[in-house]
Parts: structure tokens; sequence; C-alpha cells
């Protein structure tokens, strides 16, 4: 049977759902899961992570400070002792943090952000894109260890596993650079990259003022988060981190809505694979309606306190 | 000290992408190329530590002779010298070889501090940075926006979807830099006159055979044709409708 190794995050012993996914990934190729829970709290995900369908659970018992290389190297050992096959991770802020230093401990190469991901007699194979997705590549490896990591919000976490087998193993010391200090986000902000529904709002916003209406409907939606052009980030209306794009993230979420956005080839490249985009944009003939699947012509400004209340409406009556 | 900015170049991000005949490769008929973006920001943060601790910047690309171009470029901003690592095969190399390339090319250099881009916008693989960092063994923060440093070391911040990371580390090491670090200074006609004068120099990389192999490059699927629902706010209704019935996201 081959195994793969999987990285899996959870914050406060809850699972993050994008680490769930990786393992319905790795699930579906057949392979066997052994799944690696780190930091405080790591024992409470485990059942959960058996459930998204790991066979064992490892448990590395966190000592003091966070440290990115040190978790990879733990993660490069445990590959090595398992004899796994392959090894992959979210492609989450820590995911991408960790995966290449895993990859380069193996002598591996990394195939990140994968939107594909499957085996052909015992080959992996990954499907990626290239240029933020204007092409879409089919790669496999012709050695080492298969390293990847997997974009949220595109594979299917499963709910048919069972106990999976529990272990506890102390974390490897040290760490050439360690977090010192985490600034907790405000409670229920979601990350762009992770959340269902992403609501952005461009330049027709007019004003840094008039975001509360688009974090408004993002909150009517529930597991949403809000993203921004570029030209907003820069404009400093908005915070960087979201900004959806060629040079900013790459988002699939369920539904992504934008507003007063144009359309550029720089913004399109970082939301074309949602699986369903609304554009609101008082001009016609703005780009992003042709690759919207339902758009509104009109100001963003008077749509959005009708289409919020509309939305709270429509997810009350379920 | 000796510091090093990682850079590659790459397409515009106008460049339209089309499948090559062999359909393993991109056609780059008609492309233009740029310094990527956040590449651009390894470079300015290179400088600032060049002003602040004093040394040298090496600027190091892995790529074709034509790259001399955006080398030349960061030169003119203030950099010392350039290293061109020549690359038969651009296109085709992993973030695997190329890491390995560009470590064997920066102990030799004898540099303790390495900027690279958080991400290069052509392949989009994020990886070279720790990996190289792991391959020399060295520390490496990922995504920072905020710097400082201090003699041997430094603290760095970086966002993460539980929030922002203050991580600290001793040199030497390699950053990998997000939007927000800087402002990217521009090139001065005195800078552009002096880069002419500086070294630019052209070597082969360590020979690392690639492990990724290209089996398929497809443009991606086109979306169907979507509609307008309506004008203004009379229109959420038929959205909502929409949303609930045929995209079933509500
Ligand atoms: C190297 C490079 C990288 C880039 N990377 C990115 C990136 O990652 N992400 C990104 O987004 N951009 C990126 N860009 C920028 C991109 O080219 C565009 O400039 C940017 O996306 C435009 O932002 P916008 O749509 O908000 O603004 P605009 O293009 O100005 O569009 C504003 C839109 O709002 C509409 N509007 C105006 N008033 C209203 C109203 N009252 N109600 C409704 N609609 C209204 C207008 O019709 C228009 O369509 C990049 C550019 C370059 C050169
Ligand atoms: N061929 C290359 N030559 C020099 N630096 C590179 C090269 N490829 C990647 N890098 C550096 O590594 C960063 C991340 O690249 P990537 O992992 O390919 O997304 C880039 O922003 C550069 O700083």
């Amino acid at each position: 049977m081959v195994t793969i190794v999987v990285l899996a995050e959870q914050s406060n012993g809850q699972a993050r759902r994008a680490s769930l996914e990786c393992i319905g990934a790795a699930c579906a190729t057949g392979s066997d899961v052994l799944a690696v829970s780190f930091g405080v709290g790591a024992e409470n995900a485990a059942l959960a992570l058996g459930k998204a369908g790991a066979k064992e659970v490892i448990c590395l018992s966190s000592s003091g400070a966070y440290s990115s290389d040190a978790l990879a190297a733990d993660l490069a050992k445990i590959v090595q002792e398992s004899g796994a096959k392959a090894f992959l991770a979210a492609s989450s802020a820590t995911g991408k943090d960790v995966a290449p230093r895993v990859a380069a401990h193996l002598d591996s190469t990394l195939f990140s952000d994968v939107i594909g991901f499957g085996s052909t007699g015992g080959a992996f194979q990954v499907v990626r894109p290239w240029l933020a997705g204007k092409a879409i590549a089919t790669l496999s490896s012709n050695g080492g260890i298969f390293c990847a990591t997997t974009r949220p919000n595109v594979f299917a976490a499963s709910e048919a596993g069972s106990a999976p087998k529990i272990t506890q193993r102390a974390a490897g010391a040290g760490g050439k650079a360690t977090v010192t200090a985490i600034e907790a986000k405000v409670a229920g902000k979601l990350d762009v990259k992770e959340a269902a529904v992403v609501v952005s709002g461009g330049r027709g916003m007019k004003g840094p003022e008039n975001f509360g209406l688009i974090e408004n409907l993002a909150t009517a939606f529930g597991n949403a988060a809000t993203g921004a052009s570029r030209a907003v980030v820069d404009a400093g209306w908005r915070p960087h981190a979201e900004q959806v794009g060629q040079t900013g993230k790459t988002v699939a979420p369920q539904l992504y809505v934008a507003v007063g956005i144009s359309g550029a080839i720089q913004h399109l490249a970082g939301m074309r694979t949602s699986k369903a985009i609304v554009a609101i944009n008082k001009d016609k003939d703005a780009p992003i309606f042709k690759i919207a699947d339902y758009g509104i012509v009109g100001d963003a400004l008077e749509i959005l306190p009708a289409l919020t209340a509309a939305v709270k409406v429509a997810r009350s009556q379920h | 000290m000796k510091i090093v900015a990682c850079v590659k170049r790459v397409p515009t991000t106008e460049a339209i992408a089309k499948p090559a005949s062999d359909g393993l490769s991109l056609d780059p008929t008609g492309w233009q190329y740029m310094l990527s973006f956040y590449d651009e920001l390894a470079l300015e943060e290179a400088l600032k530590a060049k002003e602040k601790f004093g040394g040298d910047v090496t600027v190091l690309t892995l790529g074709p002779s034509d790259a001399s171009k955006e080398v030349r470029e960061c030169l003119a901003r203030g950099a010392d010298s350039g290293v061109i690592l020549k690359d038969a095969d651009p296109a085709s190399r992993d973030p695997r070889s190329t890491a390995k390339a560009l470590a064997a090319k920066i102990r030799a250099l004898g540099a303790e501090l390495v900027f690279a881009g958080r991400v290069a916008t052509d392949r989009d693989n994020a990886a070279v940075g720790p990996m190289l960092a792991t391959y020399l063994g060295w520390a490496c923060v990922t995504e920072v926006h905020a710097l400082v440093l201090s003699e041997g070391g430094g603290t760095a911040k970086r966002e993460t979807e539980h929030g922002v990371e203050t991580v600290s580390f001793h040199l030497p090491a390699v950053i990998t830099c997000n939007k927000g670090l800087n402002e990217p200074r521009r090139s001065s006609l005195k800078g552009i006159m002096g880069a002419k004068s500086k070294p630019i120099a052209e070597e082969a990389p360590e020979n690392v055979p690639n492990q990724s192999v290209v089996l398929k490059v497809e443009m991606p699927p086109a979306r169907k044709a979507g509609r307008i629902v309506g004008e203004g706010a009379a229109a959420v209704p038929a959205l909502i409708s929409a949303l609930r019935n045929e995209a079933q996201v509500l």
C-alpha cells in the first residue's frame, strides 16, 4: 500500500478545512494517509483527521516556540521513516512556508498550488496553473518523493473515514527562525484563499469609506471573505492581504462577487476558476462581464444594500 | 556584508498564453519581459541592507543571456554586480534544480543575507526561496512584509490565516519579500550611466537535472457564457433566484 504523508493544520484543536481537503485529495488516489498534526491542541484535531480519511495521525508535541524549519525537518524524517511515496500540504500560508523546505530535505522538487492530483500505475500526476491560470499544465516527476501543495476549495473533503491510529511524537528541538509573537486576527475574519464566498471591491466603490457595504454583503453570505483589486490596495483603501490577482492571491471560491472592478487581465488571472462569478458594474461593456455568470449593470452603492438584504432573507429561509 | 538579491525575468502580466505546437510548453511569440514583481522588492530590500550595514549587493539570476537587460536595470538602481547563470532551457526548470543552482553560487559568493521574491509570477511556485535556504542550511522567513535587521540577525513579520507572525532569526538567512515591505526606487540617469561599467558575469550553472516532467499544457476550460440579469437594485431578485436555483450557492 502506498502511504502519503499530509501536513494537517489546526487551530485550537479544530482541523483546518484546507487540510481536510488535502487529505481528501490524497485518499482519492487510493493511498493510505498518515496525517501529521502539530501545535497546541494537535491531539484534539486527530479524530476529525481520521474522519476525513487519515488512517494514522502523528501528533507532534509542541516544545516551545513554533519554527517552520524545525517542523519541516520533523516532517521529512516522518516521510522517510514511514516509507511514504508522497508528501502533501495545503497551499495555505503555513503550507507554502513549510512544504518547500520538506521537499528540499527530501531532495525532491515541489508542485505548488495544484488543482488536480492523481496516480496512474503508481506514478503521481498533478494539474497546476501556469501564469496564474492563463494556462494549465499536467506534470509528473521522474525522481524523489512526490511533494505538492493543494489549492484550497478545489478538492472535496471526505467524512467517510473512521477512528485513526494516534501516536504522539516529540517535536525536534531548535529551529533557525522562531515565531516570537502572533497578533491574532479579528475573530471570524476569513482569508480570501480559504473562504467559500469572496466579495471583492474595486475602484468603482469610490472610496475606502464605502467598503462597509462590501463587508456587510460578505457577512450576509457567511463563510465569506472580502477581497480587493490592486488599484484599491495601491491606493491604500484596503490591506494588501486582500488583493486578488496575478500579483496578489489566486482564489477559487464557490462564489466570487466583483463589485466596481473592471476585470483587467491581471485581476481575472486570480479569480477566473471560481465556480460562479457575479459582477456588479455601472459600465455594461466592462470586461468583467465577459467572464461573469451573472451580471447587474448599475451603481454599486445603490445595489449593494438591496443585495445584502435579499441575501439575508434568502439565507434565513434555509 | 555580502548581500544577494535573487531575481527572475518573467513575461509581463499582459502576456497572452498559448500552448506551443508540441503541447508541452507555452509559445513565447510576442511576449515582453520584466523583472518579476516581488523581485523588485527583494532588490530594494537588499539595497536598504547595504545602506545600513555596508558591503555589496550581487544580483543573481538563473536564466537566458537576455536577462542581462533586467540585471542591468538592477545595477542602475544601485546593485554592485550581476551574475547570470546561463540556462539553456529556462522554460523547463523546476524549483528544486533552480534552488540548487542558486544555492551553489550563493555559497561560492560567501553571502550572508539573501533576498528573494515571495513568488515569481510565471510558474507561481513560491518555493525557490525556502528551498534554497534549506539546501544552504540557513534560516528563512517567507512572505515578509516588515523587516528589522540588526547585527547578526533580525525580526520579520508575515501574514498567515491566523494572524500576523513575528519571526526572529539569525544570519545567515534568506528572506522572501511580500508586498508592503518597501517601495522600490526607480533608476536615475546617473544610475543608468554608472551601471554601464558594472560587471555582469555569465557562468554555467551547476548541472542539476530536472525532476519535473511536463505531460501536457492546455488552455483553461472556457467559462460558459454568462448573462446580465438586469439593471440596478431592481435586478436583485433575479440574481438571488439565479444564485439559488442555477448556481446553487445560496
Ligand atoms: C504588473 C502588474 C500586476 C498587476 N497585478 C494585479 C493584481 O494582482 N490584481 C489586480 O486586481 N490588478 C492588478 N494589476 C492592475 C490591473 O491592471 C488594473 O489596473 C486593476 O485591476 C484595476 O482595478 P479596478 O478594477 O478596481 O479599477 P478600474 O480599472 O478603474 O475599474 C473600476 C471599475 O468600476 C466601475 N465603476 C465605477 N463607478 C461605479 C459604480 N458607482 N458602481 C459600479 N461600478 C462602478 C467602472 O465601470 C470600472 O469598470 C496589475 C497591473 C500590472 C501592470
Ligand atoms: N531562475 C531564477 N533565478 C533567480 N532567482 C530565482 C529564479 N527562480 C526563482 N527565483 C527566486 O525565487 C523567488 C520565488 O520563485 P518561485 O519559487 O519560482 O515562485 C523569485 O521571486 C526569485 O527571487
